[in-house]
């Protein structure tokens, strides 16, 4: 099928390993930055063609992972109300809170939906003027200009039953955080394709020219991580650190200008839990003051957050790539993706998911 | 009322071989065909309907069951049908209730002889759309060679069932000789699937509420056992057949894998998977291989007679699309490989329960 198939090609990735093999003389560590590109590394099995010594590390980037067990315990209290249409991703719904999942929720009687758009939660908000819909608004740059739409949609529809719940988290910023990590091993960095599609590539520069590291700005089919990957080891054997372009089809170098004006009106920066990581300076968007009147999180008091992680679950540094999943104590033990307890192994965007349902054979014989 | 024997269910109790203690309330997965269909049923149904003559035949697990009745051989089974949308490119619920219940008593090799249908219907159903579905079952009936021969209606109050819930159950003979099942599965077999997947799965989705998208995607919900009974009247060395709906074929793939004590091996590229189908299952974050059909069969068919199976089912009008797309294996038993299209390899395993479409 076109612009699948030819991402696909057996003999061009072929060639594109054999000309990787030849380029690399040492070993060398690169962390992908985009949970979707962890999924299509371990679903085609690409680590496994990789020349010994070429590690790939698997980076933040699984929005739904790195979420605050805050805010999904705010999320499951809002949830649980009477009054209130909860939507939110599917991949959201079976993530674990504190002591349970929207899933649950919505098995216990709540008003739990899965959406594809968030738009469609504006047009329950419409269909629905009795009831109060809220917006699970979460992500990386990628999903902000729609969930940024869905308030100024509302606002302009005069509608006073919706609300965003808003845990945007940013790529660059979680960059830094990883290189300035004393532990950090990661060479060159396979930048988010899709996150580039919306802000540009320019925030990029100076952390490639800082840090003295490649940055490439990468797709998310097997050919175009392939190809990302052989850009930044040509520029590592080369003693380069330049930022790339290597999704130029879905990339322009200054992104989607109607996309961030709509971001930078609804939102504004603000530092940011991430799950499993912690604090990062500056690190992600909630809503504007201009635009608070559509923020869940003040039309909704929440008290009483108790939050408890799993003392086995070892997700942040699976989050940081210090571990690779199956290293955690409690991979396919105590934690599965039946019963996890972190996020990663809820979203098949989760580095452990994607080890547990595509390398249990491996793991198993290791 | 029958008395309730025995202590009362401890849920903690459950600790072998799959806990359920933390699903104390029923969940939409219990009725995804994933795993925690699997524990519902191992862990709550089967000791419950434990000590009963034919209780063997329900250990087995199969889509359909097949009693011995002192000489003659009765495939039985039964589905609800509980589809949303009721209506849906290619088709509707009613003829998917015949289809399915149908084919799943051909998978036995039986040839199904007639059908009961039950009706759960919500106050305010409309009478003409009823009459639409039930025009649609009389006609799927016809098609299939089957009779329609039983039934029941019960109304429940209004906001208590989705419009109209149907439960079929169906009949069949199985010829003398024919014997198919996990337990002939044997290393060296041929993966065969009988045409294009994802095709119902994807119907559905694209016109139910809250996801709606444009897909030139019509179900491929049909009758299987007139090609059934041509792989069997040719004499092909079929081992087992199962229709791979709910979880798709991933599913079925990983139930006889673990039933048969084998393992299985594909060839992600040889699986059959239509353009739109693909795109579909590309942007909602879906896996082809996890879709459900409803006009498909996946047949284990012996190492030798491999070719002249694909020529038969290709003769056959429901076969036109059949592929082979794997291998049995006795390695890794229990556990479905794919061979991924650039060259590595991936475990294929049981989905968790539905499939969700993911954030981007």
């Amino acid at each position: 099928m076109k612009y699948l198939d030819e991402f696909s090609d057996p003999e061009l990735a072929a060639a594109m390993l054999d000309e990787i093999a030849r380029t690399v003389t040492r070993p060398w560590a690169i962390m992908e930055v985009c949970g979707g590109q962890t999924h299509t590394i371990i679903r085609n099995g690409i680590d496994q063609l990789l020349p010994d010594g070429v590690e790939l590390i698997h980076g933040p980037g699984c929005p739904v992972c790195v979420t605050p067990l805050e805010t999904i315990d705010r999320a499951l209290a809002i949830a649980a109300r009477p009054d209130v249409i909860f939507c939110s991703f599917g991949d959201m719904v079976r993530v674990p809170g504190s002591s349970t999942d929207l899933l649950r929720i919505k098995s216990a009687g709540g008003d739990v939906r899965v959406v594809y758009s968030p738009l469609d939660a504006v047009r329950l908000a419409q269909a629905n003027p009795d009831r109060e819909v809220v917006f699970f608004g979460i992500g990386f740059e990628t999903t902000a200009p729609a969930n940024a739409m869905t308030v100024t949609m509302a606002k302009r529809l005069g509608l006073t039953n919706f609300s965003l719940l808003v845990s945007h988290v940013l790529v660059p910023p979680a960059i830094r955080a990883i290189m300035d990590s004393p532990s950090c091993r990661v060479q060159g960095f396979l930048a988010a394709g899709h996150v580039c599609t919306v802000m540009g590539m320019g925030e990029y520069v100076p952390l490639a020219a800082e840090y003295r590291v490649p940055i490439v700005v990468t797709g998310f089919e097997p050919l175009d991580v392939l190809d990302g990957i052989r850009r930044t080891l040509a520029q590592l054997e080369d003693g380069r650190a330049e930022l790339e372009n290597a999704y130029p089809r879905a990339v322009q170098p200054e992104g989607n200008p109607a996309a961030q004006a709509v971001v930078h009106e609804v939102f504004t920066t603000c530092d940011r839990a991430w799950r499993g990581i912690g604090t990062i300076p500056q690190s992600g968007w909630r809503l504007s003051d201009a635009y608070a009147d559509f923020d869940a999180e003040l039309r909704f008091e929440v008290t009483d957050i108790h939050t408890e992680e799993s003392a086995l679950c070892h997700s942040g540094e699976v989050l940081q790539g210090l571990i690779t999943p199956h290293e955690c104590p409690a991979f396919g033990k105590e934690c599965t993706p039946r019963s996890p307890l972190g996020a990663p192994m809820v979203s098949s965007e989760g580095a452990c998911a994607a080890y547990f349902q595509f390398r249990r054979l491996e793991v198993a014989t290791a | 009322m029958t008395e309730v024997n025995g202590p009362p269910i401890d849920l903690a109790g459950w600790s072998c071989p799959l806990p359920l203690q933390d699903y104390p309330a029923i969940v939409m997965g219990h009725g995804g065909g994933g795993r925690l269909s699997a524990e519902l049923i191992g862990n709550l149904f089967l000791p419950a309907f434990a000590g009963t003559a034919h209780a063997s035949v329900l250990q087995q697990l199969g889509d359909a069951a097949v009693l011995d009745l002192g000489g003659a051989r009765l495939a039985f089974s039964t589905d609800s049908y509980v589809v949303r949308p009721r209506f849906f490119p290619g088709g509707n619920v009613g003829d998917l209730a015949v289809n399915g219940t149908v084919n799943d008593v051909a998978m036995t090799g039986a040839r199904p002889v007639a059908l009961s249908v039950a009706m759960v219907l919500e106050e305010g159903m409309p009478v003409d759309e009823l009459g639409v579905i039930a025009q649609t079952m009389g006609a799927a009936a016809r098609a299939a060679g089957v009779s329609l021969v039983t039934g029941d209606t019960k109304v429940v109050d209004a906001g208590k069932g989705d419009g109209v819930f149907i439960t079929t159950a169906g009949i069949g003979l199985v010829p003398a000789g024919v014997d198919l099942g996990p337990h002939r599965v044997r290393p060296g077999d041929a993966v065969i699937v009988s045409g294009p997947i994802g095709l119902h799965g994807i119907a559905v989705l694209s016109v139910r509420g809250g996801l709606e998208f444009g897909a030139d995607v019509r179900t491929d919900s049909a009758p299987l056992n007139g090609l059934v009974a041509s792989m069997l009247d040719a004499g092909l060395d079929v081992h087992m057949l199962r229709d791979p709906t709910r979880g798709g074929v991933a599913a079925t793939l990983n139930e006889i894998a673990a039933s048969s004590g084998t393992g299985v091996r594909i060839v992600e590229r040889d699986v059959p998977v239509p353009d739109a189908v693909r795109a579909a299952c590309g942007f909602l974050g879906l896996d082809p291989l996890y879709v459900a059909n409803e006009g498909r069969l996946v047949a284990f068919v012996g190492a030798d007679d491999a070719d002249r199976a694909l020529e038969v089912m290709r003769a056959h009008e429901r076969g036109t699309g059949a592929v082979r797309i794997g291998t049995v294996t006795a390695e890794h038993p229990g556990v479905v490989v794919a061979s991924t299209g650039i060259g590595g390899t991936r475990v294929v395993d049981l989905p968790l329960a539905e499939q969700l479409p993911r954030i981007c």
